[in-house]
């Protein structure tokens, strides 16, 4: 199992390579023997994406985690796949630099993991996801030999095979060597947190403070149900227990004075938006426990109901106030606690459901409203996910925003990097909808591993 | 029956332009769709089919049995200014694109080399970042996603057009920067940002290493420009090199930059444009690499740039050339022969700094290719990639040269 409980598989074999010479040990046996394998990080992920399957190996990576270099002049580092994201950030921390991607998990959550999501996190609406902080990687495929891709500057060296692997799910391979870009630290941050009577009006002024050209490092929503669960929790925030919603906003930068005028104009803009109150955090202790609640949001809601589901989808900005009424209606419609904690100014939505999974009754209910959530995403403009990625949790969503040729398109570059689809079988691409490309090319599709398994245990 | 009558028979003579000046057939699809036709046939027929946009950037003069120019696919479908972001075709130029963009008050950060008509399909495909760089990244992270046309007439899409998608690869970066080798892209899904509210320039005349300081002491002082470039003599048309700083964003930032810059200055006297002599600056510059026969690009660590700077002048002379020391990218023009380019890029390589060429004449790029030879292993991936999207090798592209 990984984040997401609805998924659990028993693989034949786990190992933990403990140095990168035994790691391409393992992989060059495994592909002697032709055996199917899972790289996996922490296992923090939510779309079952590092499950393996009967007949597969799990090859766990949490032991290579080392920080090999950091370049504090250039402003880059180079890991190994097993280090935990905020262990980095505290190792760039003393050179004035931070890794800035930030997924809720980082306490846990490995680089390794990251790239192969392309993870995200709150302040990624400033410093982008992962994709934008990959330089370099070397690459372990499927085979068992070792690639070097991109370069330290930044140039890709020929096509950028760096972006093509960043969120691939492992279906690449395993990166076994990054090397991240470090951001300078911001100089000065303010946090502000707004609450509001009404899920429209927040929407509303986030679109207004995104309109001004003000770019937050984050812009975050929580419903009151959210806010209720956290507050009930030992994350209590001091959040507002009978807002509809709160906004927590940062601004940073290097340049005081600007980060000073920048967050007057924001305090203003919400207050015209329709907030009850903004509060600005009077000390770094205040703005972490604020922050604390948000990233610990998901903890928080696990005591709400036995088993959560975290969804994951993307919508324009704009479709935010329809999109969330939507959910309510389909969470009702359903009889369902459907809290949301999200990701506002991307329009990163994560509708979370609490319910019961040994019930199958309330499993299924779920599920379709699960689906339903998913098809009103993409009947906005949006994707079914954003940062979680498809794993095999989404794959059955992969047809209704890609058509088949998109599809295997995607399924040929994979048979690129690995023709026997032995790394991560059965992941990110349902091979069923693509089977006329791959046949046109001659390919040969499937090991038994290659077809899209079954839905969840 | 010639292409030219079966090419007429598929997509009528609407579609017929003037032939090149090298007598190849020019074809000019008015759509997606035809793009996909014409590929389709083009990879039965087995024709050799090169890849235009405006035609102000590559020389037409790949050796081809027609050329496909995406000229008449200059739509601009949707502009969401309360999203940030538009979908353009690929065809349409840069210097409309910008207008419409602005009347929304949306703006796309990037400002790559080439005449104010050059395509975006153009800039995408060859991953051309300008100054802006800096402040706002490689082209690849203003895309949202691309619609692409394989070489044998497949239409795929990839991403979409929402701010974050992880849903399937990202062949949108495989696209960017690729040049033409993995299909013709026909739409693009773009990440906008507001019209910045302030946007101002000034200018900074010195010796290279004195201008190199005071960028490296803008850095440290905290400020956050837009664009900090270093600009030789030769393409600034100045006596000396100078260092282009661009502030752009809210009202609160840029002055509080402003404040900071004196203080960064080294001792010397920043000067600030008016708002039509910036923009002369900044599309002068551009201009610039569009104009001398050879156009390549260079990016090592920021710590190595003044030393790459040296080499450049010594291998190939003080030519024209712009610098991001702080981005570690280095854009050079001029006249260089085959076997100069190739020996710089083999030094280069020993540094571990790719070279790629943007721009030559087809005998210089057919031998130098825009990549050059890929590191160990990474060959089979590019080849396995290339058949996967162009099976019977349709696009001419010089990717790896001769």
């Amino acid at each position: 199992m990984d984040g997401l409980p609805t998924h659990r598989r028993i693989p034949d074999l786990v190992v933990l390579p403990g140095t990168r010479e035994e790691l391409v040990a393992v992989v060059r046996l495994l592909a002697a023997l032709g055996v199917p394998f899972v790289p996996r990080g922490a296992g923090t992920g939510l779309s079952g994406g590092a499950l393996a399957d009967e007949g597969s190996t799990l090859v766990v990576l949490t032991r290579l985690n080392r920080i090999l270099r950091i370049d504090k002049d250039n402003r880059y580092a180079v890991v190994e796949p097993g280090v935990v994201n905020a262990k980095l950030g505290a190792a760039a921390r003393p050179h004035g630099l931070q890794y800035a991607p930030d997924p809720s998990s980082q306490s846990a959550c490995t680089i390794g993991g990251n790239v192969a999501e392309n993870a995200g996190g709150p302040h990624c609406l400033k410093y982008g996801v992962t994709a934008n902080h990959i330089l370099a990687l070397e690459v372990l495929l499927a085979d068992g030999s070792l690639v070097d891709i991109g370069s330290p500057g930044g140039e890709p060296w020929g096509p950028d095979l760096v972006g093509l692997f960043v969120g691939s799910e492992g279906n690449f391979g395993i990166a076994t060597r990054i090397t991240v870009r470090l951001t300078p630290l911001p100089r000065a941050v303010r946090t502000l947190l707004a609450d509001f009577s009404a899920l429209k009006t927040a929407g509303e002024a986030v679109s207004a403070i995104i309109a001004a050209g003000i770019v937050p490092a984050a812009l975050e929503m929580m419903d009151q149900s959210c806010i209720r669960a956290v507050e009930d929790s030992v994350y209590a925030a001091g959040y507002p227990r009978d807002a509809a919603a709160v906004l927590l906003v940062e601004i940073d930068g290097r340049n005081t004075d600007a980060v000073v005028a920048e967050t007057d104009v924001v305090v203003e803009l919400l207050h015209k938006s329709g907030a009850r109150s903004v509060r600005s955090a009077a000390s770094e202790a205040e703005r972490e426990r604020l922050w604390q609640g948000r990233k610990k949001a998901f903890g928080a809601m696990g005591r709400l109901s036995r088993d959560l589901v975290v969804q994951d989808a993307v919508v324009p900005r704009s479709a935010l106030p329809h999109v969330l009424e939507t959910i309510s209606t389909i969470a009702s419609h359903y009889g369902l606690v459907v809290s949301n904690v999200f990701h506002a100014g991307d329009g990163n939505l994560h509708p979370n459901i609490s319910f019961d999974a040994t019930d199958p009754e309330l499993k299924r209910r779920v599920e379709a409203a699960s689906a339903e959530i998913m098809q009103t995403c993409i009947a906005a403009g949006g994707t079914i996910t954003g940062e979680h990625g498809v794993g095999i949790d989404k794959l059955r969503y992969m047809p209704l925003i890609f058509d088949a040729e998109s599809l295997g398109a995607m399924h040929a570059v994979r048979l690129v990097f690995d023709p026997d689809e032995r790394v991560n079988p059965g992941k990110v691409v349902p091979v069923h909808a693509c089977r006329e490309w791959t046949h046109a090319r001659g390919y040969r599709v499937g090991s038994p591993g290659a077809a899209p398994r079954g839905e969840a245990a | 029956m010639t292409i030219l009558d079966k090419v007429t028979a598929l997509l009528g003579e609407g579609a017929v332009l003037e032939p090149s000046p090298d007598r190849v057939p020019r074809i000019a699809p008015g759509s997606p769709d035809a793009v996909a036709l014409l590929l389709g046939t083009a990879h039965q027929e087995g024709w050799r089919v090169r890849i235009e946009g405006a035609g102000t950037w590559l020389p037409s003069d790949a050796p081809a049995d027609l050329a496909l120019t995406t000229r008449r696919l200059d739509r601009i479908p949707a502009i969401e200014p309360s999203d940030l972001t538009a979908t353009a075709e690929a065809g349409i130029g840069l210097d409309q694109l910008r207008q419409q963009l602005a009347d929304h008050g949306a703006w796309l950060a990037i400002d790559p080399p080439g005449l104010a008509g050059r395509t975006l399909g153009s800039v995408v495909a060859t991953g051309s970042a300008g100054p802006l760089r800096h402040g706002f990244g490689p082209i690849k992270d203003h895309l949202l996603g691309v619609t692409f046309v394989t070489g044998d007439g497949r239409m795929v899409q990839s991403g979409g057009r929402v701010m974050k998608n992880v849903a399937g690869y990202d062949l949108t970066r495989l696209q960017a920067g690729g040049f033409g080798a993995f299909g013709v892209i026909v739409l693009v899904h773009l990440r906008l940002r507001t019209l910045p509210r302030a946007d101002v320039t000034y200018l900074l005349e010195g010796a290279r290493e004195d201008l190199t300081q005071v960028g490296e002491d803008i850095a440290a002082a905290g400020l956050t420009p837009a664009a900090l470039e270093l600009v030789s003599p030769a393409l600034a048309r100045r006596d000396r090199w100078v260092l282009g700083v661009r502030l752009a964003g809210s009202p609160a930032l840029v002055a509080a930059d402003e404040a900071g810059l004196g203080a960064a200055s080294g001792g010397g006297r920043f000067t600030p444009l008016r708002a039509e002599e910036a923009h002369a600056f900044w599309m002068r510059l551009a201009e610039g690499f569009a104009i001398r026969p050879v156009t390549f690009r260079i990016a090592g660590v920021p710590t190595a740039s003044d030393e790459l700077l040296d080499l450049l002048q010594h291998q190939l002379g003080d030519e024209w050339i712009s610098a991001s020391p702080a981005a570690g990218a280095i854009r050079w023009t001029g006249d260089a022969t085959i076997d100069r380019l190739q020996r710089l890029r083999r030094t280069l390589a020993g540094l571990e700094v790719p070279l790629t060429l943007e721009r030559a004449p087809w005998p210089v790029r057919g031998a130098v290719g825009h990549f050059g030879a890929y590191r160990e292993g990474v060959g089979p991936l590019v080849a396995g990639l290339r058949r996967t999207f162009d099976p019977g090798g349709a696009i001419v592209v010089a990717t790896e040269g001769s």
